[in-house]
């Protein structure tokens, strides 16, 4: 634009201006952008010193070292079962387990989480209670429930219908081609219909949560009395190195 | 009469071509107003930056760092209005701690004018949220939520108007189904509506009823889900009407840059969600200008 069409611009402006003083106003541009609280911002004093005495009390407590990840663990690694789901329901199987013998005489048969449960994926390197914050910031406790063969099936239906990762332990399942179970087995053993299965989740997934309906068909339910947090910290704390890995836990036959 | 809209089309194409030092001059006079909105979702208790060896966000976030910025934003246009579209609890150890209590302190000393109340946020039960009221000295709005049954009655607006240097703004906020996403003994009798028949009501209100120059929408709904029977934002800005900006929430959607879409009378409007855990801030302008300047009834958007 050359110099006499924008003083001819500015002079319309200031007319523009003058002339136009009372009247009602209108939205005449909207502009938007997304801003990134990147590290080089600088800090409030004010605010952080308010923080201070909070984050002590909370790093006091959260971070020594209880154990160390080989590598990245990550909820989103496999298609079937993830590396990070793989960790959850193991440790909610090898913790909870011991305690439900020890009150009802029984074993779990296998544990059912939910994908949405795992918050955070796990750094390499350190892992503290902290850590198990993160991945499982929600205080849910570990229920385990006895169903029949037939809620079973419509627990794997929904697994596989849902195409998520959800965390799985103790059962294993193949897929066909047309994304339908060829093989189901339970602690190794085919699944049998005719058969009650003690199943691990959590309270959350029990009442309702994430709308396994399939949950209310329970015949009978124990809660221990466990967060599934806890089960973690408390596995971290025996364990000193993760390294879950994907598995054929939940995999698709080519 | 024909020069009047020549004036009007020169000056915007002008604007329109870049010549920032003339934006400038027209918005320091008295009739250009700038409202600046400022925006945060699904924070979930994230109060420090990301450590750094975070895998996805190392060194980012943090509320100490949220606030020295949104300060400078105020100091460039203290007509600025801070929201947030819920999820502020739950996600890391200050909430199970502390129960909320550090969120809403410091979410007070940001002078935060707004919040809509997420799915999360029930993580303590209904009175887990009351007992936290006390501590938040902004307004939570939800319009799809009735809490008439319960003990945080009183506590939430459907909305509100904010008067900004002569702008009358107004904003309603909206929650997501509860079921399946909230145990009942957390949200006990807490009432969900349909968000789009609710949010039509709101923006007629505000817009038509009360005259506002600028309705905004806090949707905890979520941005855009492929069963079409949940509603999300992106449903909404086609059913509404007079909404001009949604900020959204929820499926902790990092938009690089507001959707721009089309709402149900064909107009532009914005969506936006700037992801999660405070990483980002959105930052959304509007300039008013006097009727007879603007030319044409849609606004010029631009998006950086």
């Amino acid at each position: 634009m050359n110099l006499k069409i924008q003083h001819f611009v500015i002079f319309l402006t200031i007319f523009g201006l003058i002339s136009c003083t009372k009247q009602p106003q209108k939205l005449s541009q909207i502009s938007g952008k997304r801003l990134p609280i990147a590290s080089s911002l600088k800090v409030d004093d004010s605010i952080d010193a308010f923080i201070a005495p909070y984050r002590n009390r909370l790093n006091s407590v959260l971070d020594s070292t209880l154990a160390i990840a080989a590598h990245n663990i990550s909820k989103t690694d496999g298609a079937y079962n993830s590396s990070a789901g793989n960790l959850m329901a193991d440790i909610v199987y090898a913790e909870a387990n011991p305690i439900f013998k020890m009150r009802t005489g029984h074993t779990i048969d296998f544990v059912f989480l939910n994908f949405g449960g795992i918050r955070a994926p796990i750094s390499v390197g350190k892992v503290t209670t902290r850590t198990a914050f993160e991945v499982m910031p929600f205080d849910n406790s570990i229920v385990v429930v006895k169903l029949d063969g037939k809620t079973v099936i419509k627990l794997v239906d929904y697994l596989i219908e849902s195409k998520k990762a959800h965390p799985i332990s103790g059962i294993q399942i193949a897929l066909d081609a047309t994304n339908r179970p060829s093989k189901i087995n339970i602690q190794g053993k085919p699944f049998e219909e005719g058969k009650d299965y003690f199943v691990a989740t959590s309270d959350y997934l029990l009442e309702g949560g994430d709308n396994m309906v399939f949950f209310k068909e329970a015949k009978e339910q124990t809660n221990i009395d466990y967060y599934v947090r806890n089960a973690m910290i408390d596995n971290f704390k025996k364990v000193d190195t993760l390294s879950p890995v994907v598995d054929d836990r939940f995999y698709k036959m080519n | 009469m024909k020069r009047r809209t020549f004036i009007a089309k020169t000056t915007s194409s002008a604007a329109f071509l870049g010549l920032g030092g003339l934006q400038v001059d027209a918005g320091s006079s008295k009739s250009r107003k700038h409202l600046t909105i400022l925006h945060t979702n699904d924070v979930h208790s994230h109060i420090d930056p990301f450590p750094t060896v975070h895998q996805e966000y190392p060194n980012m976030g943090g509320l100490a760092k949220r606030a020295s910025l949104v300060a400078n934003i105020r100091k460039e246009n203290p007509n600025t209005l801070l929201f947030d579209a819920g999820d502020i609890f739950q996600g890391t150890p200050y909430f199970n701690f502390y129960g909320g209590e550090l969120e809403f302190k410091l979410m007070s000393m940001l002078r935060y004018d707004a919040s809509t109340i997420g799915n999360h946020d029930f993580d303590n039960g209904i009175d887990g949220l009351l007992a936290q009221m006390p501590h938040a000295k902004f307004e939570f709005l939800s319009a799809n939520y009735d809490f008439s049954d319960t003990v945080m009655n009183g506590h939430v607006k459907p909305y509100k108007i904010f008067w900004v240097e002569g702008l009358k703004i107004g904003v309603y906020g909206l929650g997501i189904a509860l079921d399946g996403l909230v145990l009942p003994k957390l949200s006990k009798e807490t009432r969900y509506s349909d968000p789009y028949e609710i949010a039509t009501d709101c923006e007629y209100e505000l817009k038509i009823r009360q005259a506002c120059d600028l309705v905004i929408c806090l949707s905890h709904l979520g941005y855009s889900y492929t069963d079409q029977k949940r509603p999300d934002d992106l449903g909404l800005a086609a059913r509404t009407k007079y909404t001009q900006l949604i900020i959204g929430g929820h499926t902790h959607t990092f938009l690089e840059k507001p959707t721009i879409v089309k709402n149900g009378i064909g107009n532009d409007i914005l969506v936006n969600q700037v992801g999660c855990y405070g990483i980002y801030l959105g930052r959304i302008d509007f300039y008013f200008e006097d009727v007879d300047k603007v030319g044409t009834d849609v606004a010029r958007i631009s998006i950086s």
